[in-house]
């Protein structure tokens, strides 16, 4: 009798014991794991997780907080998306820290539900491009780069290849895209460039999900394009990559978004793959430090999240090293500024992202230097780099062939402002006052 | 014992003051659901109503009228993106809900004239184009996507002064429209139209040989199911705070579809039963598998199992329904019913 006594006694010790110790730090792992798009979800939240469970491991947690999650299966599909939100902003001691929803459309439904409830909101290369504007998007961060800045930079690409953008003249350019939303997103960008370097420019739609494509690559045959551009998604990847096989066009010509340059785009094109080109705003590779420690302090013990050990230092497992690290330091500076070893609130997040400043010295610090571009963020700009990187596809593994480049910042601004201004015009928001921001 | 003694007392909702009792508790748990329920259960729930609704105006037309359609969730999209707009345009909220659900309403009348000539499979591809027609030109054209990612923001929406922004405001507000949606509903099966319906999906020659108006009866029934998709699709757009077609997708309209067979076909109960089910489904996956996946399987397998139970379960559960219990859910709760009536003495 008296022993079952003192074992509730412990029982409700234990119970009582995690609200007592209250240094943790929740961030949800709102991700998908099923579905057409699971390698995209399943890879990029590996890597978050797999870089937040290093700073538990390696460090114990950011200044003794230990970072904890839960997983949230979206489905990659809104109403879900806005679900496992709801579920998890009141986790944790201090409610979610920020949200990644690695879906255009459960950004779209969160911006003003996040906004209202202070939490950050990181769409790292996708979501809404105007939210670069810091000033009529206070928690909205797109950051590192946007699809507007990654279609500059690779027109920049093209006419370095051909050695000087005045080469781009009278030059053939088409653009094979996934007919949605997301596709058309560059159509604006390609074409205001096309007349300022005077390159001839199509667009060709492929159809949702994009496995018939050869009516699409005839037309591209009788154009005869200098490049072409691939804006896809799933399995319209490799799709295209055949279809260019069989038409005999060159894939060194053909240049993919960063959604077009995974291994698993690559891979089920064999062969034809070989040779083709994409941008990426975070480069493959498991040599990295950072990723040697996660391959000891975490694999090593058992606590991966991939069981298929190929996976490791794949291109979407290290993007999402890249959100744990951007999340981490956003993390770090709030703590340097509210109180270190305390958890942070969402609206000291928000102050944590708007300061990150991961510079060189800050990335060999991080063991990450070539795994993602130096990242500045600002009141002013949510994106904080724009930088783009091009990789090649030998047949086993993606290679790095172009240091970091800068987009057309002039262009894509104005074209962000406009837009953010428009937003804000609709929804009646007075921009905030950059300048009276501390 | 349970005879129906009047013509009045036959249409009633209601029949037994027993079922009234329980009916009421149940409504009122419902409203203080708030009070008791954790925050969690009512994001969850509103979700339960917002499918609801548009389940229950889909079995009108595949349940009720015999019509197999798989276009629904064109004609969400096509109210979230006309309410959008109405919106924006500066049209109130009751005004613009009704504007929106009778365009979606004009849509499906249109897309309703196959029906006059196909009949079951043939149908069913024709509305198939229709949904993909209605989504090509949401997306193509730009007046109506709203530019860029085809995204149109709607404020929170505001009712007598009021804006409902919080969780619990938004789950009253889709609890209304549920309540309104099924008393409707089951008005509106008891009627003349209703009776017609359901002549029209036993045997349409024979109903045309009573007298009923074949080629007004099949387009009212898309008319009116596509209005009650046309509000769904409101409705998701306050949810969400965006119009977007990406969420109107053919998985949409084969989740409801898949309602209907679980719920059971041709009831306005089974519809919400259906709806109930599948909504609430991955929690219970989920709940079981945390606590009783760790005895069979590594915790890292459980947590990589609970996402891919729930598609297995789904198609699963649909072929169960299909050979096992055709009227689905609402049949199997019947059953329950007259079981526990005749109970402990069966005899």
């Amino acid at each position: 009798m008296k022993r079952t006594a003192l074992a509730i006694a412990a029982l409700a010790l234990t119970a009582a014991l995690p609200a007592a110790a209250q240094k943790e730090q929740f961030v949800p792992a709102n991700f998908y794991w099923v579905g057409p798009y699971a390698p995209g979800g399943s890879g990029f939240g590996g890597g978050i997780i797999d870089y937040m469970q290093l700073l538990n491991e390696r460090d114990g947690g950011i200044n003794g907080v230990k970072l904890t999650w839960e997983k949230c299966e979206t489905e990659y599909n809104n109403a879900r998306g806005v679900e496992c939100y709801e579920r998890s902003k009141k986790k944790g001691p201090t409610g979610a820290t920020v949200i990644h929803p690695l879906s255009t459309g459960i950004t779209y439904s969160l911006i003003e539900k996040a906004t209202a409830d202070k939490i950050p909101v990181i769409s790292m290369g996708y979501g809404r491009t105007s939210a670069a504007d810091g000033r009529v998007f206070p928690y909205v961060f797109p950051l590192i780069t946007t699809y507007w800045s990654q279609a500059t930079v690779m027109v920049k690409f093209m006419g370095q290849r051909l050695g000087g953008m005045d080469k781009l003249k009278g030059k053939k350019i088409v653009l094979v895209y996934h007919d949605s939303a997301y596709g058309k997103e560059p159509i604006p960008v390609l074409t205001d460039m096309s007349k300022q370097y005077g390159y001839e420019f199509t667009a060709i739609a492929v159809p949702h999900p994009g496995n018939e494509q050869q009516s699409q690559w005839l037309q591209i045959r009788q154009i005869k394009p200098d490049y072409v551009i691939l804006w896809g998604w799933g399995v319209m990847n490799p799709t295209a990559l055949k279809a260019a096989a069989k038409i005999g066009y060159p894939t060194s010509k053909i240049i993919g978004v960063w959604w077009s340059g995974a291994e698993e785009d690559v891979i089920p094109a064999g062969a034809a793959a070989k040779g083709y080109i994409s941008a990426g705003f975070n480069a493959p590779g498991s040599d990295f430090p950072v990723m040697k420690d996660i391959q000891k302090f975490v694999y090593g013990k058992g606590k991966g999240e991939f069981e298929d050990k190929s996976r490791f230092g794949s291109i979407y497992h290290t993007r999402g090293v890249v959100a744990g690290i951007v999340t981490t330091e956003a993390i770090r500076v709030a703590q340097a500024k509210f109180g270190k070893g305390k958890p942070i609130t969402g609206e000291q997040m928000r102050w944590g992202i708007e300061h990150l400043n991961i510079d060189d010295k800050r990335l060999k610090e991080l063991g990450a230097v070539g795994l993602m571009p130096p990242l500045k963020v600002s009141c002013m700009d949510h994106e904080g780099s724009g930088l783009v990187k091009f990789q090649q596809w030998d047949g086993v593994r993606w290679k790095v062939i172009t240091d970091w480049m800068e987009p057309d910042r002039k262009l894509v601004r104005a074209k962000v402002e406009q837009d953010a201004a428009q937003y804000a015009k609709e929804k009646n928001i007075t921009p905030r006052d950059c300048a009276s921001e501390g | 014992m349970d005879l129906v003694e009047s013509y009045r007392e036959g249409i009633r909702f209601v029949r037994k003051p027993l079922q009234r009792a329980l009916l009421g508790a149940l409504l009122l748990a419902l409203l203080a659901l708030p009070l008791w329920g954790p925050a969690s259960w009512l994001n969850r729930a509103s979700l339960v109503w917002l499918t609801a609704i548009g389940v229950v105006g889909q079995n009108l037309l595949i349940g009720y009228a015999g019509l197999i359609s798989f276009g629904q969730a064109g004609f969400l999209a096509i109210g979230a993106y006309a309410f959008a707009h109405l919106r924006i345009a500066g049209l109130p909220f009751l005004l613009a809900l009704a504007a929106a659900g009778g365009a979606a309403g004009v849509a499906g009348w249109l897309v309703g004239f196959p029906s006059l000539r196909l009949k079951g499979p043939y149908l069913a591809i024709a509305t198939l184009a229709g949904q993909f027609i209605i989504e090509w030109i949401i997306n193509h054209v730009t007046f109506i996507s709203g530019g860029v990612q085809a995204s149109i923001e709607v404020a929170r929406p505001r009712l007598f002064g009021m804006v409902l922004d919080s969780q619990r405001d938004m789950y009253y507000f889709l609890l209304f429209f549920v309540v309104l949606a099924t008393i409707g509903t089951m008005n509106l099966v008891r009627s003349r139209v209703g009776r017609a319906f359901i002549a029209i999906r036993d045997q349409d020659i024979a109903a045309e040989i009573i007298g009923i108006n074949i080629f007004r009866y099949k387009l009212l029934a898309f008319a009116i199911s596509s209005f009650y998709a046309g509000a769904t699709g409101v409705l998701y757009t306050y949810f969400l705070g965006i119009a977007n077609y990406e969420q109107f997708q053919l998985g949409v309209s084969v989740d409801y579809l898949a309602m209907i067979i679980i719920g059971g076909l041709g009831s306005v109960q089974g519809s919400i039963f259906g709806a109930f089910f599948i909504t609430l489904l991955p929690i219970v996956i989920r709940r079981t598998m945390e606590a009783f996946g760790g005895v069979f399987f590594e915790p890292q397998t459980v947590l990589n199992l609970i996402p891919n139970l729930r598609v297995m379960l789904f198609g699963g559960l649909i072929i169960f329904f299909l050979i096992v219990e055709p009227n689905g859910l609402a049949r199997l709760w019947q059953i329950t019913k007259e079981k526990l009536r005749l109970w402990p003495f069966p005899h």
